[in-house]
C-alpha cells in the first residue's frame, strides 16, 4: 500500500445536482478500497437531482475509518465540476495547502423574480478567486472535451483522469481501468478514453 | 447499488450503511423482507430485491409500513428469519401493530425492525428519534456507529431476537445509512427455508397458545423479563467500547454517527491523552454496569448523539439512582446547549462543544486565509434553489393548477403531501401548496375544509398526492370524502414510480420488487368504485388540463379526482431519447421589452431556460434540456418552438 501524502486525505467533489457527483466519488472510492485503504464518503442529500449545490466528501486513510463529513477548513483536494460550486467549497473547506481541479463550464442557477439569483459572476474573475484561494489550481475544460466526445456526462471521467495525473492519490491507471470495467460494463471504451483525455489535459497544464 | 451478495468473505467492499445492513441480513440467513420506501432506509430492500431470486428469499415493497411489519411478523411465525425496514415516519404508521407484537411475541425465528432516522430532515418533513419508541414500547434496540457495525449488528440481532423471543430494532441515522465506508464481508449461509405455521390443534404444535396479547399485564411483565435478558447480553457486547486514557479529563458518551465525529474531533484537537470516548452500540435497555464503570473515570461527561438527548436523559436519570458518593459527574450536552437539540451533528459542532467544555481555543484556519475568504464578493456564490428537474411533469401540472385556481378566482388553494411535489411550497410549484405535513395529511385536511361551506367557507380546495402515496394513505381519505360528500378535488400525480425515494414500484406498477409481473391496481378503477368522478389528464397538455381542472372545481359535488399521468422524467430519459429539439428564436424573444417579466426563466423556471444577460434574451441550455417542449406553450410571443426528433 502506497503511503498517503497526509492521513487522512480529505477530498471534496462539488457540483450541481444531476452532474454526477456521486459517481465520481464512487469510482474513486471503489478504486481506493480495492487498494486496501479505508474510505468514507458523505454526501449532500435532497438536492441530488434538483439543481441544488451538491458535494461529496471522500476521506482516505491507510489507518482507520474517518467520519463522513470534513470539518471546516480541512479540505486537501477539491474537484469542482462547476466554478461557483468550487468557490463555495473553498470558502468553507479551503486552506493554504488546498489543491483545486476545476471544470470552468458554468451551470446557471434558476432565476426568480426579485431574487437576482440568475446573475452569474464574471467567469475570469471567478476563476481568479479560485486560484487565489488554492495552493495550486488546474483548470480542466472537462465539459468542452466531453461534448467533443459526444456525451457531456463524460466530463466526470475526464476530471477523474485529471486528478489521477496530479499524483495526489495513491491510484494508477490500471486501478481505475478495473473499476471502470466493473461499474460501466456497457461503456468501457468511452470512459477509458475520457480518463486518458483528462490525464493529457493536466499534462499540458503542467 | 452495490452487489450485496458478492461471494467475497474476508474482503472489504465499499458499501453505504443500508447496503451493509442488507448484507448483514443475508449473512443472518433471512428468508423474508418487506418495507415501504422512505429515505434513509430504501436501499435495504432495494439491494435485497436485486439478489432475492438468487438467494431464494422473498422481498416485497409493501403498500405501507404497517402491512410491511405485519407481513414480516407472519414469516417469523412460520419459521423464517424476517426483516421489516422503514423510515422514522413509517414507524409511526406501524406503531399500532408494533405495540402489540411486543406482547404477543414472535415466532421461533428472529424478527428485526430496521428504522432509518433522518436528523436535519434532509429528505423528511420532520425530525424524529426512534430510540424513544424502543423505550416507550419495551423493545431492545441497537445503533451502528459505522459501516462494519451496520452489517455485524444486523446479523447478531437475529441471534438476540431468537434468544429472548422478542422483536428487536436497529436504528440508523442518515450519516451512517447513506454514507459509504469499508465493510469486511462474512459468509452468506446456504439456508433451506421451510415455512409452516403450527396450528393450536396440531399435535406437532410447539407453540403453547395462539398469538395474542392477553393476559396483557402478565405479558407486559414477560417483556420486561426479556428486556432484562437483553440488558445482560448488552453488558458484555463488543458493540460497546471505551477508548482513551484510564482517567480522562472528559468522558464523551456517544452512539451512531457521533462515534466517528468524536474520534475525528479528538484527533483534530490533539486531545487523545485528555479525552476518553464511551461508544454505545446497544442503546436500550441501557447496559447500566458498563455505564457506571465509565462514569467513574471522569467528572465531566459530554453526550454526542442524534437527534434527541436520549442517552443524555437516560444516563442522567440512571446516575440519580447511584449512591451519593459516586454521583460526581457534571453532564454536558443538549440540555446545557453545548450541542443543539435539533438538526444533525456536524464535525464542527462536535469540535466546538469539546473545546467549550475543556475551555480550549481552536483556530479553524490561519488569519491570512480567512482574510482572503472574506474578500470573496458575496454575490459570487449565489444560492441555488431546488426545483423540479427539466421535463418534470409536476412543473407542468402545477402550471395548470395555478392557472385554473386563478381563473376560478374564489381564492382556492392546495393542500399538500409528501413527495417531490412538496417543492410546490416554493417557487418550483409557484407557491401553490399551502400545507405540508405527513403522508395523507393533505387529503385528510381537504375532508375538513370540504365541510366548511356550512360556515361560509367558499374557497375551492385541491388536495394533491403522488401515485405511491395514493395507495399508501389516501384511499381512506377519499372514501371518507365521497361518503360524507366533502367538497374537494383530489389531484393524483401519477408518474409511475415512487420517484422521491428512488423509483420503487408500487401497487399501480407492472412489476414487483423482485421484478416479477404484478397484478396492477388501477387507481382510476378504485376512485370510480368509491363513487368519485374521475378525469385523466396529460399534464403536458396545459390547455386541456387547465380546462378539466376548472370544470372539476366548478362541479362542487363531493370529492372528485383528476389524475395527472406522465412518467417521471428521470425514468423516461433512461429509456428514450428526448422527444423534441426545443429552440428559442432570438428575433421573437423580446427579452425585458416584452413585459412578460421573463415568464419562462423566472416564473416557469425550468432549469434549461437560461437568461443570457449579454444578449438580453432567454436561451436553452442544451446539455440539460429534456426536450419535453412544454415551454413552447407558455411564451406569449411564441418565441419557443419544438421540432420532433426523428430517430435515425
Amino acid at each position: 500500500m502506497k503511503k498517503l501524502y497526509k492521513d487522512p486525505v480529505n477530498l471534496i467533489v462539488s457540483g450541481v445536482g444531476g452532474q454526477g457527483n456521486v459517481m465520481v466519488s464512487l469510482v474513486l472510492g471503489n478504486a481506493l478500497v480495492a487498494g486496501g485503504y479505508f474510505i468514507t464518503i458523505g454526501e449532500t442529500y435532497g438536492a441530488s437531482q434538483r439543481g441544488g449545490s451538491v458535494m461529496s466528501h471522500v476521506r482516505i486513510s491507510s489507518e482507520k475509518q474517518f467520519s463522513p463529513l470534513i470539518a471546516e477548513g480541512q479540505g486537501d483536494i477539491i474537484v469542482g465540476m462547476e466554478p461557483v460550486e468550487t468557490l463555495r467549497m473553498l470558502k468553507q473547506f479551503g486552506n493554504m495547502n488546498v489543491v483545486t481541479i476545476v471544470n470552468p463550464r458554468p451551470i446557471h442557477a434558476v432565476d426568480l423574480i426579485g431574487s437576482g439569483a440568475g446573475a452569474y459572476p464574471d467567469l475570469p474573475k471567478l476563476l481568479g478567486q479560485i486560484k487565489d484561494l488554492s495552493a495550486k489550481t488546474y483548470v480542466v475544460h472537462a465539459t468542452d472535451e466531453a461534448q467533443k466526445m459526444g456525451n457531456p456526462m463524460l466530463a466526470n471521467m475526464i476530471l477523474i483522469g485529471a486528478l489521477l495525473k496530479t499524483g495526489l492519490l495513491p491510484l494508477d491507471e490500471t486501478a481505475l481501468d478495473t473499476v471502470i470495467k466493473e461499474m460501466f460494463p456497457k461503456a468501457v471504451a468511452p470512459n477509458i478514453k475520457a480518463l486518458k483525455a483528462g490525464m493529457e489535459l493536466v499534462s499540458i497544464l503542467r | 447499488m452495490a452487489n450485496i451478495d458478492i461471494n467475497a468473505a474476508g474482503q472489504s467492499q465499499l458499501f453505504i450503511g443500508n447496503e451493509a445492513i442488507a448484507r448483514g441480513a443475508l449473512e443472518a440467513g433471512i428468508g423474508f423482507a418487506s418495507a415501504y420506501p422512505g429515505t434513509p432506509s430504501s436501499e435495504i430492500i432495494g439491494s435485497l430485491a436485486e439478489v432475492a431470486k438468487k438467494q431464494n428469499i422473498y422481498v416485497e415493497w409493501s403498500v405501507n409500513e404497517a402491512v410491511a411489519l405485519e407481513a414480516a411478523a407472519a414469516a417469523s411465525y412460520a419459521g423464517l428469519r424476517s426483516l421489516a425496514a422503514m423510515k422514522m415516519n413509517g414507524l409511526n404508521v406501524a406503531s399500532d401493530f408494533l405495540a402489540t407484537i411486543v406482547l404477543s411475541g414472535i415466532g421461533k425465528k428472529g424478527l428485526v425492525l430496521m428504522v432509518g432516522d433522518d436528523p436535519a430532515a434532509h429528505s423528511s418533513s420532520n425530525e424524529e428519534d426512534s430510540r424513544a419508541v424502543s423505550k416507550w414500547l419495551d423493545i431492545p434496540m441497537v445503533e451502528p456507529g459505522d459501516f462494519q457495525e451496520a452489517k455485524d449488528m444486523m446479523k447478531w440481532l437475529y441471534e438476540l431476537s431468537e434468544e429472548i423471543g422478542s422483536i428487536c430494532m436497529l436504528r440508523s441515522v442518515t450519516r451512517v445509512a447513506h454514507a459509504r465506508g469499508n465493510v469486511r464481508l462474512g459468509e452468506i449461509p446456504a439456508t433451506e427455508h421451510k415455512a409452516r405455521f403450527e396450528n393450536i390443534l396440531d399435535p406437532r404444535n410447539t407453540m403453547p397458545t395462539s398469538i395474542m396479547t392477553i393476559p396483557t399485564p402478565l405479558r407486559h411483565a414477560f417483556q420486561h423479563m426479556k428486556l432484562d435478558k437483553a440488558r445482560a447480553r448488552f453488558e458484555e457486547s463488543s458493540f460497546n467500547r471505551y477508548v482513551g486514557p484510564e482517567k480522562p479529563d472528559l468522558l464523551i458518551i456517544t452512539c451512531g454517527s457521533g462515534w466517528l465525529y468524536a474520534q475525528d474531533a479528538v484527533n483534530t484537537l490533539k486531545l487523545e491523552s485528555r479525552v476518553g470516548i464511551l461508544k454505545l452500540g446497544t442503546i436500550w435497555p441501557l447496559p447500566e454496569n458498563l455505564v457506571k464503570k465509565c462514569l467513574a473515570r471522569a467528572d465531566k461527561v459530554l453526550f454526542l448523539e442524534e437527534t434527541d438527548p436520549f442517552l443524555e436523559a437516560t444516563i442522567m436519570e440512571y446516575s440519580s439512582s447511584l449512591s451519593l458518593e459516586s454521583r460526581r459527574n457534571i453532564f454536558y450536552g443538549k440540555h446545557t446547549r453545548h450541542i443543539n437539540a435539533f438538526g444533525e451533528l456536524t464535525p464542527d459542532a462536535v469540535i466546538k462543544a469539546i473545546a467549550a467544555v475543556l475551555d480550549i481555543k481552536y483556530e479553524v484556519r490561519d488569519a491570512a486565509y480567512v482574510k482572503k475568504i472574506e474578500a470573496v464578493p458575496q454575490d459570487y456564490i449565489m444560492e441555488r434553489m431546488l426545483t423540479f428537474c427539466p421535463g418534470c411533469p409536476h412543473r407542468a401540472s402545477y402550471w395548470s393548477i395555478k392557472n385554473a385556481l386563478m381563473m376560478d378566482g374564489r381564492g382556492g388553494f392546495v393542500t399538500g403531501d409528501i413527495g417531490c411535489y412538496s417543492m410546490a411550497l416554493g417557487p418550483a410549484g409557484f407557491f401553490m401548496n399551502r400545507t405540508h405535513q405527513c403522508m395523507g395529511a393533505g387529503s385528510g385536511l381537504a375532508n375538513g375544509f370540504g365541510q366548511l361551506w356550512r360556515f361560509g367557507f367558499d374557497q375551492p380546495v385541491i388536495a394533491v398526492c403522488g401515485d405511491s402515496t395514493f395507495y399508501h394513505s389516501i384511499m381512506p381519505a377519499l372514501v371518507n370524502g365521497v361518503h360524507n360528500r366533502a367538497n374537494f378535488v383530489l389531484v393524483i400525480f401519477d408518474n409511475g414510480a415512487t420517484a422521491m425515494t428512488g423509483f420503487q414500484p408500487h401497487p399501480g406498477t407492472e412489476l414487483t420488487a423482485m421484478g416479477e409481473p404484478a397484478q396492477q391496481i388501477s387507481m382510476e378503477a378504485i376512485c370510480q368504485a368509491i363513487g368519485a368522478r374521475v378525469e385523466i389528464c396529460d399534464p403536458f397538455d396545459l390547455k386541456a388540463t387547465t380546462a378539466t381542472l376548472l370544470d372539476l372545481l366548478e362541479q362542487e359535488q363531493g370529492a372528485r379526482v383528476a389524475i395527472m399521468r406522465r412518467p417521471c422524467e428521470l425514468v423516461r430519459s433512461k429509456k428514450e431519447k428526448p422527444p423534441y429539439k426545443v429552440k428559442i428564436d432570438p428575433e421573437k424573444c423580446l427579452g425585458d421589452d416584452c413585459g412578460c417579466n421573463r415568464l419562462c426563466s423566472r416564473v416557469f423556471r425550468c432549469p434549461a431556460l437560461v437568461w443570457d444577460p449579454v444578449a438580453g434574451k432567454t436561451r436553452i441550455d442544451e446539455v440539460i434540456c429534456s426536450g419535453c417542449g412544454v415551454c413552447v406553450d407558455i411564451c406569449p410571443e411564441g418565441a419557443i418552438s419544438k421540432e420532433e426528433v426523428v430517430l435515425a
